[in-house]
């Protein structure tokens, strides 16, 4: 293990974001990094615990205490091994995870500083990068043929290992460009576009063929086995009064569209959202509505505001939550909302006022929430009814299941009560040499779920191609 | 005739070879031969006066075996009217058969036949006289008829005694052969032309009433040597009383089942010219008998074959003869020329032996038994346990003595002189040129040089890491640790992993095997501290033919200084061509593509080649795994060695060869400890050097090679010599064979096939299994491409796909949860993930209970079961004030009990706070520290626990580093802060099981009202000592289970040491039932258990209580960081960092739902099963079922019926606790003494008491310091209120726990344990006034004094014996000499020795000040100087206070040598030493600095 008793001495110290009078100003990622010296001193605040609760938290079974242990040392080659062996694209997670590690870390609970899992896992993977420890695989290959349906982080985790495994694979992504909800939904100043180009690029040399801008409504022919990770794309909707109203646009349409006009590609004129000058509300408290925060603001719009549905969760610790949970509900204050944001929480949207067709603002109700008799939450309206002034709005309020027509539909797959891909334990759907991963059988969650799950699956795969002569 | 079925007992766990048994021992010598009947009468006398020493069964009746050895009482004979020739022309000796005529007819028919083929005549049968009507049950029903012998028909003694040695052999082998009925009661007590043994499974008082022959005026002997046996167990086993034919022994051999093993491959090169052939007297050892008749059968064949007594039993029991011993190096080599002849038979014992003309005794190389002698001046010599069996005149005695470790001392009654040890080894050492034919023949391989290069590495490296399944923790966590502390690496928290057989993932065969360790029946040996009887060196040769005749070739021997190989000796050991070593190299591989058949073969193939290779001369084989590739796995190595081993032990091979092991699966501890177990003389790990070399060539470790392989081989030997220590054994020779293992998930026939009939209690895996993971690991190793990177197999610690581990994050937070909020149905989701686990991990797993569901209305109510919980024995030091207090607060809100641990307790907290809580643990431990146990703490407490062993290192001692030694701790322990604590190995005063009742007795009388409780982790034979435990008066007896948690053990401790607590307290509830001895006490067991469903297992298996120790733990917070030893604990639960402490936030209220949910488990468990109260299941076994509902091919090997067996008896005898232990504390003299002191207790007046006083005057000062502490704590009564004055021979803890202002004065002599846990009194002892001897040349008081005193004061005006002052803490004595390992881990107080002292003095002193008269100006070769300083006595202070001891010695016992010595001072202070421990040094002058600071502070403010 690192230094025994270095959790003593050193305190957690994270790289921080650049200032926000500068990072406004452009869509660059918005973390900084921390010198060499310590980024080694941070890893050896891992204390190796006997019952890794950090380890265990995480959806992917990243090996935290080995590869803090090696960064430690100065092994940074080594390290990079053995996050690879669990975690195929660390670049990513180490980004954008919302670390359920870090909640789970031993010094969270002791100290409330748990050791930074997710900085250094990036750190590594861009040494790795840097060091040139990233080699391109040239596997033997074995003659199959695998289909992966979507290339977002399920997709291209299934790709990658089948690749690897000898598989010849052929990613179709909708749009134009590969990387699904990494390229299109997480805004540039999380995670900057060149890291998924260059992951997709060295998958492209290892001999991954991806076919852009090919929408698959009906399984391609020719393959062996088709994994199907089409993630669950259908948005949460707010069917209220004025919904119709100009001004009012779904989350990922806007944050996709800002990263479209980043990498050069033309959005029509009259689909333009820009927020500029405007007042943004932005309804639901979630990570894309802070994404849109983050956006609006670089837009410079005149005011953000966020609202949620929710009561405002306790600052630090809820005891609703405890230790080692992966997501305790406390109040999470992101880079966009130090950037500029009213936000304000216990507010159902009643309906939304317009002009002539035009959104000018949303009339909402404060609510109050309580223990019902069946123990669950139950929400209660109190009357108290106010207008909030708006220009846009955007709805993120989650996701509900993958988009039915097409896919789904034409293959027959079996979709559960929530209109999931019903699939086994080894991933199988309901169709013979057809597997499905990540958010499409799920619903909406985390991209290190959506890796853990595209892994999974191509091990499926592969077993069940192995066991099968063709 | 009753079926004995328990014999052999193929139903249950029980099994007859585990019995132990420990005793008094006696022996009465006219050192002229005179004979009289006087010698008979005292003799038996002595051993009524040992009563205590032995024990009766649970009729109180049946005595565990008494007897008595005689010369021939001739003119007796010649009354009785059996005409025989003269004396020593015929002979005689007692024969025991069964009652049936019939059966009768047939031994004597055989025995016939064989006395008239040696041409002899059985020329009478006399019926002899016995008195059966006085026996118990149990004796009674399997009394044999008693018989005498007489022989005749050879007119030459020496030959007429050999040929009835040729009778008695050739008939108790034929009578082997015949059916059960016979042979069971068949027995020749002796048969001899000098002397004749009485004996019986009776008590020592039944002897001399059972036979009427010992009281007949006429009976007469010059010598006598009398036995009293105090087995574990109270079985019919009339022959297993003592004496044996030569010899009586009071100890345990530990090492028999080795010595047994290796004598059996010896008998093929045992001829010799004076008894010729042997085959038909073989086996020479009779077969189902006990340890000391083995080693009796072996002395017996030597001294037939032509070897004097004391040659024999130096060969047997040779001392310690490694360079920290002072002895001549003739006697050196003398040891070393037998040593390559025979392994020691090692163990504690007492020997006392005869052959009807010269009689003599001796001890073990440790001196683990006492043995006291007394020289009269009319010749008359007493060797016994105890003085004061026998009364003399003082002025009649000319010396009094003890034999000392690995000493003999011998009489002739011919010649009548007395030979003393210097002498008799002299003559030995002296019959041949021992030392030049070593030096001619013997290769030391240290000495032999090659000039080839040898490689480390190894070609295909990482698929063998993986062939050999090493994993990352492996090459991380031990190999790394190793090669750089140069010690294996320590862990925490015990283990919670499946057994290797439940496991789903391959396993190596080692990890199937547990180490078997001593506890109670013999004590396990301080390996570091007690470093000079330890030896590794082994032998690696042909043992060449007669060896019974000397000769120098019989040395042609490689020699190693330890058993494990470097790549660079092991090539030299095979190349050697000098004086014609021979060796060959034979493949321990398979094809691994023909399975199980292809690797049953292969074992075939290689018992056979190595058969051959003897047979052509080879001096030694090679196992070697090297070589596999993909076609060739490797066999495991312990399976191949093995069998070869056994193999060629069954074809009489085994000792013609020495077999080597190189192998790539070894790397830790444990496997070398199997190999050599097994029986190989040497490992070269090949694969753990590859590893090393790629650490070095990595620079992941900052050591050149040589240094990584020297650290590496380093913690690999002082690993061995834990696990050999651990079960009391100190030689690897004695070890190498000895397969003191057992295993765990192995099926019997494997067993027997392989392994010599190891012990697996629930069957398991046979060849299929093994070929199955061999064939894994080979095809994950070669039969795919291979990761970078090694896997970590998550066997330290937890990972998703490694081993599984039972507490994981899901069970520790969901139960941290559930207590926290108080939630019941959280709980259950608790109890649910771990009852229902997807994989088994412990063997409960596989148990369930039958259903008969009642409402739950009816069961008892949760406060009643919740009585029966426990917190385990974790000390404050190893957990933090916080945790500990908080578990004593929740145990006494629930009425159960929390333990102290072996760290003593704060006196505040035995008042109970304001608002009703208190932090009183109720249960006070005593452990082998003796840490802060006084007289306060002992009655403060509602039961009394003695740690006998630690589920996680069982046989191990502990030590607390000084860093973790702050003022409060200290001042709980009452040591100094900064000083390191040590515990020993062992308690110094339970070496036997009749040593831990006399604790039971002390513990017993100074707190009559609490319970006295042992507590025993689970093994194989654990039953049978409970058994013993419970004969030895314990109301409790804890069993705990081997995965148990702990704050620092060796890694390989946590893992390989004990059994799972299912098999222990199994095979405990079924031999205490069979011994109608479960009424009496109550059962408790522990380990890993968590939920209800445990609990209610553990019920039917046999347990009224419970303990939770772990579980208790995380409930307060603790999650499992396994860093307890580092002191890092980040949640304040195993710190003593006050920072970390504050991260505390358990509350007892957690601890107490905790309890109540389990409580209510158990009653809902209860209601299912149609019980109302928990007493109803306890012991019921038929109520549970084999679970059905986990599959796996291994699991059905598995066999639970012996686990599950229920045995006849219980239908008749209680099991569970019914009935209260007779502790015979009634009448003890302290009763009269309280009533008589009574105006000093109570009013603190000065009284002053006269008494006399007997050896069966036990803890006499124990119960009166008892009273007196419940009134005044420790301050006791104020200075010299109480005196008391004794005249004669104290028994054994003479003022034990002695509190202040008593001053016991005694004249004449004591025994053992006097001033044991000293509490501030005043003892003391000189001899009496009319003795003649010289006070300061005689032994007067016995072994093991002031051990874990606290304070107080000790005078004695004479010698006394080994390990004076061990663990004392801070009292002051002053003794004329002492025996070995004086000062022994001692942290406080003074001593000073006007005399010699024994070997290894101050060994692991940390504290305290000795000085030493160094007469001989010798001292620094007797002093152990790993932890001390020695110097003059300089410095004024202590020049005053030596003076002053001396003084005082003086005027408590007027001695006459302080009178010399304080007379002309100036002379004798400058003879003086100062043993000062570095550590005490560095604090003593802090103290001072400190004391001057202040001094000068105080000047200036004056100013």
């Amino acid at each position: 293990m690192g230094n025994p008793k270095a959790f003593l001495t050193i305190n957690r110290k994270e790289a921080g974001y650049r200032p926000v009078h500068d990072r406004v100003n452009d869509f660059g990622e918005v973390e900084q990094t921390l010198n060499t010296s310590d980024r080694m001193k941070q890893a050896s605040r891992c204390m190796d615990c006997g019952v890794p609760f950090c380890h265990w938290a995480c959806p992917l079974g990243n090996k935290q205490p080995e590869w803090q242990h090696l960064v430690y040392m100065g092994k940074w080659k080594e390290a990079y091994q053995v996050l690879e062996s669990t975690c195929d694209f660390p670049e990513f997670t180490g980004r954008i995870c919302p670390a359920p590690c870090e909640k789970s870390c031993v010094l969270k609970l002791s100290a409330d500083e748990p050791v930074t899992i997710r900085e250094n896992e990036v750190s590594i993977a861009e040494r790795a990068f840097l060091e040139g420890y990233i080699k391109v695989h040239h596997p033997e290959r074995n003659g199959k043929k695998v289909a992966v349906i979507g290339s977002g982080p399920a997709g291209l985790t299934a790709a990658n290992r089948l690749n690897r495994k000898g598989y010849l694979v052929t990613v179709f992504e909708k749009n134009e460009m590969a990387g699904g909800l990494l390229r299109y939904g997480i805004p540039n100043f999380k995670l900057a576009k060149n890291i998924v180009e260059r992951r997709i690029d060295l998958m492209r040399e290892e001999g991954v063929i991806f076919k852009t801008g090919t929408q698959i409504d009906k399984l391609p022919e020719g393959f062996d086995a088709y994994c199907i990770a089409i993630g669950a794309e259908v948005p949460r909707d707010l069917p209220i009064e004025g919904r119709n109203l100009k001004g009012i646009h779904f989350a990922m349409d806007y944050l996709s569209q800002q990263n479209r006009l980043l990498e050069g590609i033309e959005v029509a004129s009259g689909k333009l959202i820009n927020a500029k000058g405007k007042k943004v509300l932005v309804i639901g408290g979630g990570d894309t509505g802070s994404d849109c925060v983050g956006t609006a603001n670089r837009q410079k719009a005149s005011k953000v505001t966020q609202i949620e549905i929710l009561e405002k969760p306790p600052v630090g610790y809820n005891p609703a939550t405890p230790w080692p949970t992966m997501y305790p509900q406390v109040l999470k204050t992101s880079s966009s909302h130090e950037e500029g944001c009213e936000r304000r929480w216990s507010l159902t949207s009643c309906r939304f006022i317009g002009d002539k067709g035009i959104l000018k603002g949303v009339e909402v109700e404060e609510v109050t929430w309580e223990t019902g008799e069946d123990g669950r939450m139950q929400m209660q309206l109190t009357g108290k009814k106010e207008i909030i002034e708006a220009d846009l709005v955007f709805l993120a309020m989650g996701f509900v299941h993958p988009v039915q027509e097409g896919l789904i539909k034409s293959s027959k797959l079996t979709i559960d009560n929530r209109k999931n891909i019903t699939i086994d334990k080894s991933f199988k759907s309901s169709v013979s040499n057809v597997f499905a991963c990540g958010d499409a059988t799920t619903g909406a969650s985390l991209v290190v779920k959506a890796m853990a799950a595209g892994r999974d699956t191509a091990k499926a795969i592969d077993s069940y191609l192995s066991s099968i002569t063709l | 005739m009753k079926e004995r079925s328990h014999f052999n007992n193929e139903k249950g766990l029980y099994n007859f070879s585990y019995e132990h048994d420990a005793c008094g021992v006696g022996m009465l010598v006219n050192i002229h031969g005179g004979k009289s009947h006087e010698i008979v009468e005292s003799a038996l006398k002595v051993l009524e006066n040992m009563q205590h020493r032995g024990a009766e069964g649970a009729d109180n009746k049946t005595g565990d075996g008494a007897g008595i050895l005689l010369q021939i009482p001739h003119e007796f004979i010649l009354l009785q009217g059996i005409p025989v020739p003269e004396k020593g022309k015929y002979g005689t000796g007692l024969l025991f058969l069964p009652k049936d005529e019939k059966l009768q007819d047939v031994v004597l028919s055989i025995l016939i036949e064989e006395i008239e083929k040696e041409g002899l005549n059985l020329m009478h049968l006399r019926k002899v006289p016995v008195n059966s009507s006085i026996l118990g049950a149990d004796a009674h029903s399997t009394e044999p008829d008693v018989r005498q012998l007489f022989i005749t028909g050879c007119t030459d003694q020496a030959l007429l005694e050999k040929k009835l040695y040729l009778v008695r052999k050739r008939v108790e082998k034929k009578i082997q052969q015949t059916e059960a009925v016979i042979k069971q009661d068949f027995y020749i007590v002796s048969l001899s032309t000098r002397s004749i043994i009485y004996k019986g499974m009776l008590s020592s008082m039944q002897l001399r009433h059972y036979f009427p022959d010992l009281t007949n005026n006429y009976f007469t002997s010059g010598l006598a040597l009398v036995h009293s046996r105090f087995s574990t167990n109270t079985f019919p086993t009339w022959s297993l009383a003592q004496p044996f034919r030569l010899l009586a022994h009071n100890g345990e051999i530990n090492t028999v089942r080795g010595n047994r093993g290796w004598m059996e491959a010896r008998e093929s090169v045992l001829n010799s010219p004076s008894l010729g052939n042997i085959e038909d007297i073989c086996p020479i050892i009779q077969p189902g008998m006990s340890d000391s008749a083995s080693l009796d059968n072996v002395l017996e064949f030597l001294v037939a074959s032509g070897m004097s007594l004391p040659h024999a039993m130096a060969m047997l029991v040779p001392e310690s003869f490694n360079e920290k011993n002072p002895i001549s190096e003739d006697l050196k080599a003398f040891y070393e020329y037998h040593s390559i002849l025979m392994e020691p038979w090692d163990g504690p014992a007492a020997l006392l032996f005869s052959d009807g003309r010269y009689a003599g005794g001796m001890l073990d190389r440790n001196g683990l038994r006492p043995a006291r002698y007394l020289i009269t001046k009319d010749d008359m010599m007493v060797v016994a346990s105890e003085v004061g069996v026998m009364d003399f005149e003082a002025n009649q005695i000319k010396e009094k003595g003890r034999l000392q470790p690995g000493k003999i001392l011998l009489v002739d009654t011919e010649k009548g002189e007395i030979y003393y040890d210097g002498e008799l080894k002299k003559q030995l050492a002296d019959a041949k040129p021992y030392r030049t034919w070593l030096a001619n023949n013997r290769v030391e391989l240290d000495e032999l040089k090659s000039g080839r290069k040898i490689e480390h590495k190894v070609a295909n490296y990482d698929r063998l890491l993986r062939a050999f399944n090493y994993s990352r923790e492996d090459i991380e966590k031990i190999i790394i640790p190793m090669s750089s502390t140069g010690a294996e690496p320590i862990s925490s928290m015990g283990n919670d992993t499946p057994l290797a057989v439940l496991s789903s993932k391959p396993q190596i065969l080692y990890n199937y095997f547990r180490q078997q360790f001593a506890q109670v029946t013999n004590p396990p040996i301080d390996p570091i501290r007690e470093e000079l009887v330890m030896s590794l060196v082994e032998y690696i040769g042909a043992v060449g033919n007669n060896i019974l005749v000397p000769d120098e070739m019989h040395c042609k021997m490689v020699k190693l200084n330890y058993p494990i190989l470097s790549n660079t000796q092991l090539d030299i050991l095979c190349n050697i061509r000098y004086k014609g070593f021979n060796s060959l190299k034979l493949p321990m591989l398979y094809e691994v593509a023909k399975g199980k058949e292809g690797l049953r073969e292969a074992i075939a193939h290689l018992c056979k080649l190595a058969e051959q290779s003897v047979t052509e001369g080879v001096n030694y084989i090679i196992l070697s795994d090297k070589n596999v590739d993909t076609k060739f796995a490797p066999i495991p190595s312990l399976l191949a060695l093995s069998a070869i081993h056994h193999h060629l032990v069954s074809v009489h091979k085994r000792v013609q060869t020495a077999l080597i092991v190189e192998t790539g699966e070894m790397r830790e501890v444990m496997h070398a400890a199997l190999l050599l177990g097994y029986g190989a003389s040497a490992i070269n790990p090949y694969m753990a050097f590859a590893v090393l070399d790629d650490l070095v060539k990595k620079q992941e470790i900052q050591l050149n090679y040589e240094t990584a392989e020297k650290n590496y081989i380093k913690s690999i030997c002082k690993g061995l010599f834990k696990v050999m220590s651990k079960m009391g054994i100190s030689t690897i020779r004695s070890y190498r064979g000895a397969k003191l293992f057992e295993a765990v998930g192995l099926s019997e026939d494997l067993s027997r096939a392989y392994f010599g009939g190891t012990t697996t209690a629930i069957g398991g895996i046979g060849l299929d299994e093994i070929a199955e993971d061999s064939a894994a690991l080979h095809h994950e190793a070669f039969g795919n491409d291979i990761d970078d990177i090694l896997p970590n197999k998550g066997i330290y610690s937890y990972r998703k796909d490694g081993e599984q581990h039972a507490w994981n994050p899901e069970t520790i937070s969901t139960l941290q949860l559930a207590t926290r909020l108080g939630s019941y149905k959280k709980f259950k989701e608790y109890s649910k993930i771990v009852d229902e686990k997807e994989e088994p991990i412990f063997v409960r797993d596989f148990l369930e209970f039958k259903r008969n569901p009642i409402s739950i209305d009816k069961v008892e109510p949760a406060e009643n079961i919740m009585k029966r919980f426990v917190t385990g024995a974790m000390s404050y030091g190893s957990i933090s004030k916080e945790a500990h207090e908080t578990m004593a607060m929740a145990m006494n809100k629930i009425k159960g009990r929390s333990n102290t641990g072996e760290g003593g307790e704060d006196a505040a907290r035995f008042t109970p706070l304001e608002n009703g809580l208190s932090l009183r643990s109720a249960i006070k431990q005593v452990a082998s520290g003796r840490f802060g146990v006084t007289t306060e703490y002992l009655v403060n407490a509602d039961e009394i626990q003695i740690k006998i062993a630690q589920g996680a290192k069982p046989g191990e001692g502990g030590q607390l580093p000084g860093y973790k030694v702050d003022d409060v701790i200290a001042r709980t322990r009452h040591s100094i802060p900064g000083i390191s604590l040590i515990s020993p190995p062992p308690h110094h005063d339970i070496y036997s099981i009749e040593d831990l009742a006399q604790l039971i007795f002390d513990l017993k009388n100074v707190n009559p009202k609490a319970e006295i409780s042992v507590k025993l982790v689970s093994e194989s034979g654990v039953g049978t000592i409970a058994a013993g435990v419970a004969k030895a008066k314990a109301d409790r007896i804890v069993i705990s289970g081997a995965e148990g948690g702990t704050g620092a053990s060796p890694a390989s401790s946590i893992r390989y040491a004990g059994l799972p607590p299912e098999i222990g307290l199994s095979e405990t509830q079924q031999t205490l039932v069979i011994n109608s001895l479960r009424g009496q006490v109550t059962l408790q067991t522990d380990g890993q258990i968590k939920t209800g469903r445990d609990i209610v297992m553990m019920a039917m298996l046999g347990a009224e209580e419970y303990g939770f120790a772990t579980s208790a733990l995380i409930v307060l917070g603790c999650v499992m960081m396994r860093k307890c030893h580092m002191n890092t604990c980040p949640v304040g639960v195993a710190t003593q960092d006050e920072e970390l402490r504050k991260r505390f936030h358990g509350k007892h209220e957690y601890l107490v739902n905790f309890f109540n949910y389990l409580a209510e488990e158990v009653r809902e468990h209860l209601a299912e099963m149609g019980f109302t109260k928990l007493d109803d299941i306890i012991g019921r076994t038929d109520l549970i079922v084999r679970r059905t509902s986990y599959t796996n091919k291994k699991f059905e090997t598995l066999n639970f019926s012996r686990l599950l067996h229920m045995p006849e008896q219980a239908s008749t005898t209680a099991i569970h606790h019914v009935a209260k232990q007779d502790h015979n504390i009634e009448s003890v003299k302290d009763r009269e003494i309280i009533i008589q002191a009574s105006p000093a207790i109570q009013a603190l007046k000065e009284v002053s008491l006269d008494y006399t006083i007997a050896n069966t005057d036990r803890s006499v000062g124990a119960m009166l310091s008892g009273v007196i502490a419940s009134k005044y704590g420790n301050d006791g009564l104020p200075d010299d209120t109480l005196n008391i004055k004794f005249k004669g021979s104290a028994g054994q803890s003479f003022g034990a726990f002695l509190s202040h202002g008593v001053h016991f004065k005694l004249e004449g002599e004591a025994n053992d344990y006097l001033g044991k846990g000293l509490s501030g009194g005043r003892i003391s002892v000189m001899p009496p006034i009319r003795s003649t001897f010289i006070a300061e040349e005689n032994t007067i008081a016995g072994n093991t004094l002031l051990y874990g005193a606290t304070s107080g004061q000790v005078f004695i005006n004479g010698r006394v014996g080994e390990r004076f002052c061990v663990r004392n803490s801070g009292a002051t004595a002053v003794v004329e000499g002492v025996g070995d390992h004086c000062c022994e881990y001692m942290t406080g107080g003074r001593v000073v020795v006007l005399g010699s002292t024994g070997r290894n003095f101050a060994a692991g002193m940390s504290g305290g000040v000795a000085y030493v008269w160094n007469k001989n100006n010798d001292f620094d070769y007797f002093c152990n100087m790993e932890m001390v300083e020695l110097s003059l006595i300089e410095e004024n202070s202590y020049r005053k206070e030596l003076h002053e001891l001396i003084r005082m010695h003086y005027y408590y016992t007027g001695s006459k040598l302080a009178k010399t010595m304080l007379d002309s001072w100036n002379k004798y202070v400058d003879q003086f030493i100062q043993i000062v421990p570095i550590e005490y040094k560095k604090v003593l002058q802090e103290e001072q600095m400190k004391k001057l600071q202040q001094k000068i502070a105080d000047m200036q403010r004056d100013y």
